[in-house]
């Protein structure tokens, strides 16, 4: 894993002092909220409806047992015990104190964490694929690249005032888990003819209030170049982005409305034009990065005896790695997905005990490693199968066990108005609704794999325009609604969901979802065609006849 | 339809509401209603001097229905009068319930 170096070390204790000085100062009333803002949207620190919400990064989404253990003790000692995990692979908590927040963010420093760029129209964590550096089908571990990113980002003098935020994305594997098509820049690692390991580099992907699929850039960038070719992106948007609305100044409006020709041409040239004497990364310094994140010394392990008996006996068991459990790329190991949606549960929230339950594991199973998943899911990324049975017996005794990674009730949602000063409906009740009404026994393994995602408005935190069915909260004369998409996806087909029809009320919602399930169910070629799929053979019309022709619907 | 009066408590933002004596409570039950929306926005300006003195932060009048005890009439300033829907052991609600208690 990464360490911070004394520079990183050193600048980070030095924004921590320099936000206990300014919180200080906010406190005594030297400054004004207007003049303070600025400085505690910099380090995280927002006001949301019921108190102050702090976001703490969680880079490239990987953790340490003992960062996880200092998120556990910070959740108890200034917070109500819990934390959420969201969508960008970030942690917040709900309810810290102002004055609580400079000793937060001391503790979170002694562990290598901070909140710098969570917030502001700066680069924002660089997130990716949270089976990195374990997965079968990965190519290179995408996370020295962005930690690479990271340290490049932090702080960068000219791109600290962007038109607006900036998310980057990496990606590693053949599967994009990372959902690099909708970040505003989005890096998939590619071999090319030589053989050479490089970036596919796609540009202007988003989501918000005008979802755009990101459109490649270049083929083929060397890795050397990955700095100077994301700095001439970055710099001919701050210069070319649109400053004069908020809701069009994010680069997806730049490519779309100057084309990507024009863009391409321009970001070319100014990585033509742009010196590389200080930027391109030398080989010394990718290999020094990459130490950090050499692969654990796994070796090939036989098969299990006790994994297969316990398979075969318990099919609750059987169940939770049928879904919970993903290839690793060394023989005899599993990647494990513990699953933040318990049924009936809020998506993403983990307890204090329920972070050190997992910060345990990871020391015990997984070489101390955990990661974060923008599907509000905990990643156990080095688990011998032989090791899974007692693994699976403490998730159980945590209430941690639920095996419905990726199923119908694997629901990601963002914290909706019963959080967020944004928001113009819940989104986290209807999550509930939709997890208790389809459970994760042998009806969701029927239905198979489905990602719902769920936002509480426009600005789409819930990435409800990539959910396989994606539904939107709105107000509409003071009452939630809320709009249904179907056919969206993030992964490496990215595609936006397309609008159903009229929305529904919060009445409706769990029902007009149960009759698309059941429209899918009744129409799927085979059990093996998945929703998505289905979908996009079948087209929206049986689902908008199911939805809004009920005594039709019924037959189907 | 009457006004209230609410904003987030500096030190540790939680939703406070003006009350009588331009005192900042903690319930909705105990805040000031008033009969119009001239005769809160006039208040507003005496609760801003609070913002000023960094008391709260961003005082703001919103509707509530007083046929009984106070309730507020958009359901973004009942959650927050209450705290999150989904965890009644937080917010305002918990308050209440261990005063029962």
């Amino acid at each position: 894993m990464y360490r911070y170096d004394e520079f990183d070390a050193g600048f980070v204790s030095d924004r921590v002092a320099a936000f206990r000085d300014q919180v200080a100062r906010r406190l005594s009333g030297e400054m004004t909220e207007d003049q303070f803002k600025p400085h505690r949207l910099m380090n995280g620190l927002y006001l949301q409806l019921h108190a102050y919400m702090l976001r703490v990064a969680v880079p490239y989404g990987t953790l340490s047992a003992r960062q996880m253990r200092k998120l556990a003790i910070i959740a108890r000692r200034y917070d109500k015990g819990y934390g959420h995990f969201t969508t960008r692979q970030n942690i917040q908590y709900n309810w810290p104190a102002l004055a609580d927040t400079p000793a937060i963010l001391e503790e979170l420093a002694s562990v290598e964490m901070h909140a710098i760029q969570t917030s502001g129209n700066c680069i924002r964590n660089v997130t990716a694929d949270h089976f990195a550096g374990a997965a079968a089908d990965e190519l290179d571990d995408p996370r020295p690249y962005a930690e690479i990113l990271r340290q490049w980002s932090s702080l960068h003098p000219e791109f600290s005032f962007l038109p607006r935020k900036f998310k980057i994305a990496v990606n590693g594997a053949t599967r994009d888990r990372a959902a690099i098509q909708t970040h505003d820049i989005g890096y998939q690692i590619v071999r090319n003819s030589a053989g050479e390991i490089g970036f596919a580099v796609y540009v202007g992907g988003g989501q918000g209030r005008t979802p755009m699929i990101a459109k490649k850039i270049r083929d083929f960038l060397k890795i050397e170049d990955l700095l100077a070719y994301t700095q001439a992106i970055v710099r001919i948007y701050n210069l070319e982005g649109r400053r004069d609305n908020k809701y069009k100044a994010r680069i997806k409006i730049l490519v779309h409305e100057k084309g990507l020709d024009w863009m391409r041409q321009a970001v070319e040239a100014e990585f033509e034009a742009a010196s590389r004497d200080y930027i391109a990364l030398p080989d010394s310094e990718i290999a020094r990065i990459k130490a950090y994140f050499a692969p654990p010394e796994l070796q090939a392990r036989a098969s299990s005896q006790k994994f297969a008996a316990r398979r075969e006996s318990d099919p609750r068991f059987a169940g939770f790695v049928s879904t919970n459990v993903a290839a690793h790329k060394i023989d005899g190991y599993g990647i494990v997905t513990i699953s933040l949606k318990p049924i009936g549960g809020i998506p993403g929230d983990a307890t204090a005990e329920q972070m050190e339950a997992v910060a345990d594991l990871a020391e015990l199973y997984s070489q101390a490693e955990i990661r974060v998943s923008h599907e509000q899911n905990l990643v156990l990324p080095h688990v011998a199968l032989d090791d899974l049975p007692v693994i699976y017996d403490e998730l159980l005794a945590s209430g941690l066990a639920t095996a419905n990674a990726g199923l119908v009730s694997d629901i990601i949602a963002c914290p909706g108005m019963d959080y967020c000063s944004l928001a113009t409906a819940r989104s986290i009740p209807v999550a509930q609704r939709i997890s208790e009404r389809f459970g994760d026994g042998p009806r969701a393994r029927d239905i198979g794999a489905l990602k719902i995602k769920i936002s509480g408005c426009i600005n789409a935190c819930g990435h409800h325009h990539v959910g396989h069915i994606g539904i939107l909260g709105l107000e509409r004369k003071g009452v939630e609604t809320y709009q249904i998409t179907l056919g969206g996806t993030g992964d490496e087909t990215c595609s936006m969901g397309t609008l159903t029809g009229p929305g529904f009320s919060s009445e409706e919602v769990v029902d007009a979802i149960e009759r698309i399930v059941d429209a899918y169910m009744a129409l799927r070629n085979e059990p093996g065609e998945d929703f998505l799929t289905a979908f996009r053979r079948l087209g929206m019309q049986p689902f908008k006849e199911a939805l809004y022709d009920t005594s039709k619907g019924a037959d189907i | 339809m009457r006004f209230a009066i609410s904003a987030n408590r500096l030190l540790d933002g939680i939703v406070v509401f003006f009350g009588s004596s331009h005192h900042w409570v903690d319930q909705l039950s105990a805040a000031s209603l008033y009969a119009s929306k001239n005769e809160a926005e006039a208040a507003l300006a005496v609760a801003r001097l609070d913002q000023t003195r960094n008391v709260v932060v961003e005082p703001y009048v919103f509707e509530v229905r007083a046929e009984g005890a106070p309730i507020a009439h958009h359901i973004r300033e009942a959650i927050r009068a209450a705290g999150p829907t989904v965890r009644k052991d937080h917010g305002k609600q918990a308050d209440l319930l261990a005063d029962k208690r």
